[in-house]
């Protein structure tokens, strides 16, 4: 049996997206810059994409800009806000600990180029607390970046807390949401967002595509100069296949999320007790009751994460440890690191994530299948042996 | 609404709420349309900038009609921008929009519309065009407030005979309303205000800018000749203006008269301004082809001025001379003079001098 439980990492294109995208390949393939018929086609394609996007998160489509995913619109959120702000004297950006590594390396660059940054530490349970924030808020703050939901944990983040603080302190407030979208609901108008990042490949839509939403009182700096696209916020043909299929998963997500995510919750759940009832020594890191439905994810005392997803792997269970993008490198999770897990506590790192598309039986399967490794595995360990 | 065997229309839009509102009343009365924004001034609009195109167009998308960016950037420099810059510099106040609905909006992309097709070309403007008698006639809007007759003085008979003005008998908030109840992107936005291609209404700057001269400082003198002070440069100044001239003088000044010859301005008060009669020239008449001696009318000597009682006399194939019951405020040379009869556009003309 092949179990996918890496949502976290990329998800299954849905049927719907597939089918919306494909006539974009071979019948409505023009350029929607260009004057005739075919790239009217296409133009209308892409305001309707965008409606949709804007539609489902509250915005207005004059306020969305297309990029290539999350990593490039965490990036032009950040540094349009730093160059605003800077332009007002203001050089202050605060985030947190545990944010993804396209908003730290952006911020920590920033740091070199002549901000200040304060990075909030997280409490144990994965959740930034609105005093520390408050604190740390300065007359020359330009921008106060919080990811909505973390993607190694899961937990979530008090965002419209976050917002109308921000709001009231005018200061800008931008969230890295590539990985609530789709599975929570999100109202930038409501929730007080400036600004916003998003990914389709986490939500069932296809990978190279995402969207920064922009309040449109906010200047936005180009990250890639050239042609006028986006009205001018983001040079380059226009992705018509892909964004055709963002909106339609963003659809279809939006819509199903009453549905959806209970089932996928209870599926975690019940994941999560089989997992602590079956293996001693096993503790789940964040919050219980505030992560995103489909995540869980566990330290297991005793043994190598990596390890572990390879016996997983030869199981036929897809999994991960640390986040997909950090696993290449040796060093623990930065963000167990920040909730106060020690360094080898952080090394047996295990996050299982679901969608819609999993079933109950294989959650059974993954429940049935882990203890055994697990074992196994501490059987070898010189440091479970110690104890 | 008279419809030809062609029921072809091209809808001018702005990206704004009038002319996308326009556009929707086209279709809905049964015209075939198509949408276009002009791109008249590449650097940096208060109109027709890339938001501009994109508002523009998504109406035009929501509305299922084609949608084209024509670029007459050339012509509009040459008509239009190039026409005022040299107007200030010889003292004069010109009014830009005329000029851009004589050459591109009624010229150049009509020209454009009839290559493609489209009978006629229909716009956001406030204004009416009626026939009577095989003439066709251009009266005011319902909504007197936002009327715009004013600027479109120019157009021939041939223009009128193939364009539509479907804002003509609705007021403002009817085409706000009607915008926010589809759903219009712009449905809110703000009206575009002053010369689409000055930014902040800075139009000294933007002249220096253009032309790279400078306009050296000269003589702020009164009526009497006595010297008052420097100005900074001739373009900066407008007939009429009180506020920026950087003077400090027991009574309001104001700019009478802008001497190119000299590198003058002169100031002189209040009445000073006062003027009861001018001479027009470069003239159009819409409502006839020639004016009877002594026509009674009202006439309106800018944009925002209100009518006022008047007597005009046709002077030449191509010059009236006309006479205001009472003085009227700052008639600035290179500004237009356009006469009603009621309701009706009779004609106009612009103004070479007032007495």
């Amino acid at each position: 049996m092949r179990v996918y439980a890496d949502n976290a990492a990329t998800t299954q294109v849905s049927r719907s997206a597939l089918e919306a995208m494909l006539p974009c390949f071979t019948e409505y393939y023009g350029n929607p810059s260009s004057m005739h018929q075919s790239g009217q086609d296409a133009a209308r394609l892409l305001i309707n994409a965008r409606e949709t996007m804007a539609k489902y998160l509250g915005a207005s489509p004059n306020e969305i800009t297309f990029t290539s995913g999350g990593s490039e619109a965490d990036n032009q959120a950040i540094i349009s806000a730093a160059l605003r702000g800077a332009r007002k004297g203001k050089k202050h950006i605060i985030s947190t600990k545990f944010e993804h590594h396209a908003v730290l390396h952006a911020v920590e660059k920033l740091g070199k180029e002549g901000f200040e940054i304060t990075l909030l530490d997280v409490h144990e349970d994965g959740i930034v607390r609105l005093p520390k924030l408050e604190a740390a808020i300065r007359p020359d703050t330009a921008l106060v970046t919080v990811m909505y939901a973390n993607n190694e944990i899961g937990t979530i983040q008090p965002i419209s807390e976050i917002g109308a603080l921000c709001r009231e302190k005018g200061v800008i407030f931008h969230t890295d949401a590539v990985q609530a979208a789709g599975h929570l609901e999100i109202d930038v108008t409501k929730q007080n967002i400036d600004m916003l990042t998003l990914s389709a490949h986490k939500f069932h839509g296809p990978k190279g595509i995402g969207l920064l939403y922009c309040r449109k009182a906010i200047p936005l700096s180009t990250l890639i100069e050239g042609g006028a696209q986006e009205r001018g916020k983001r040079a380059g043909t226009e992705n018509i296949p892909a964004i055709v299929g963002m909106a339609a998963a963003f659809r279809e997500a939006c819509e199903n999320m009453a549905v959806n995510m209970p089932r996928v919750r209870a599926l975690r759940d019940r994941l999560i007790d089989g997992v602590l009832a079956r293996i001693p020594e096993v503790i789940l890191n964040g919050d219980r009751e505030k992560r995103l439905p489909g995540n869980a994810n566990f330290s297991v005392t005793g043994i190598e994460g990596e390890s572990l997803l390879l016996l997983l792997d030869n199981a036929g269970i897809c999994a991960s440890s640390g986040s997909a993008c950090t696993s290449g490198s040796l060093d623990p999770s930065h963000v167990l690191l920040a909730i106060g897990l020690p360094h080898e506590t952080a090394h047996g790192s295990l996050r299982l994530t679901l969608s819609e598309y999993n079933t109950q039986e294989e959650i059974d399967y993954i429940i049935e299948a882990l203890p055994p490794i697990v074992e196994k595995l501490r059987m070898m360990s010189p440091v479970w042996k110690k104890k | 609404m008279e419809k030809t065997a062609n029921n072809k229309a091209l809808i001018a839009m702005s990206g704004g709420v009038d002319s996308s509102v326009a556009a929707y009343l086209m279709q809905r009365q049964g015209w075939d349309c198509g949408g276009v924004t002009l791109k008249l001034f590449g650097g940096g609009s208060s109109c027709c900038s890339l938001e501009d195109i994109e508002d523009a167009r998504s109406v035009a998308c929501a509305l299922e009609m084609p949608f084209y960016v024509f670029n007459f950037q050339d012509e509009f420099e040459e008509r239009v921008i190039w026409k005022f810059v040299r107007a200030y510099e010889t003292g004069l106040t010109p009014n830009p929009c005329i000029d851009c609905n004589r050459y591109l909006k009624f010229g150049k992309l009509m020209e454009r519309a009839r290559e493609l097709g489209y009978d006629r070309v229909a716009t956001g403007h406030y204004a009416r065009i009626e026939e009577q008698n095989g003439r066709r006639l251009l009266l005011r809007a319902a909504d007197n407030h936002k009327d715009q007759t004013y600027v479109l003085y120019s157009m021939t008979q041939e223009q009128l005979a193939h364009t539509v003005f479907p804002l003509g008998e609705l007021n403002k908030s009817q085409v706000r309303g009607i915008a926010e109840e589809l759903g219009f992107i712009n449905a809110k936005k703000r009206d575009s205000q002053d010369i689409c291609f000055v930014r902040d209404s800075d139009f000294g700057a933007f002249i220096e800018e253009y032309s790279r001269k400078t306009y050296p400082p000269g003589d702020f003198v009164g009526k009497n000749g006595a010297l008052l002070g420097k100005h900074r440069g001739i373009v900066r100044y407008t007939v009429g203006q009180r506020k920026g001239l950087g003077l400090a003088l027991p009574k309001p000044m104001y700019v009478c008269e802008k001497r190119a010859d000299t590198n003058t301005v002169v100031l002189g008060e209040s009445d000073d301004l006062m003027c009861g009669a001018l001479d027009a020239e470069d003239i159009n008449l819409i409502a006839a082809d020639s004016l009877p001696c002594q026509t009674r009318v009202t006439a309106k000597i800018r944009y925002g001025a209100k009518e006022a009682a008047a007597t005009v006399e046709q002077t030449g194939k191509d010059s009236l001379h006309v006479v205001f019951d009472e003085p009227q405020r700052a008639a600035a040379p290179g500004q237009a003079v356009v006469l009603y009869d009621g309701e009706y556009v009779i004609g106009g003309g612009t103004i070479i001098r007032g007495y």
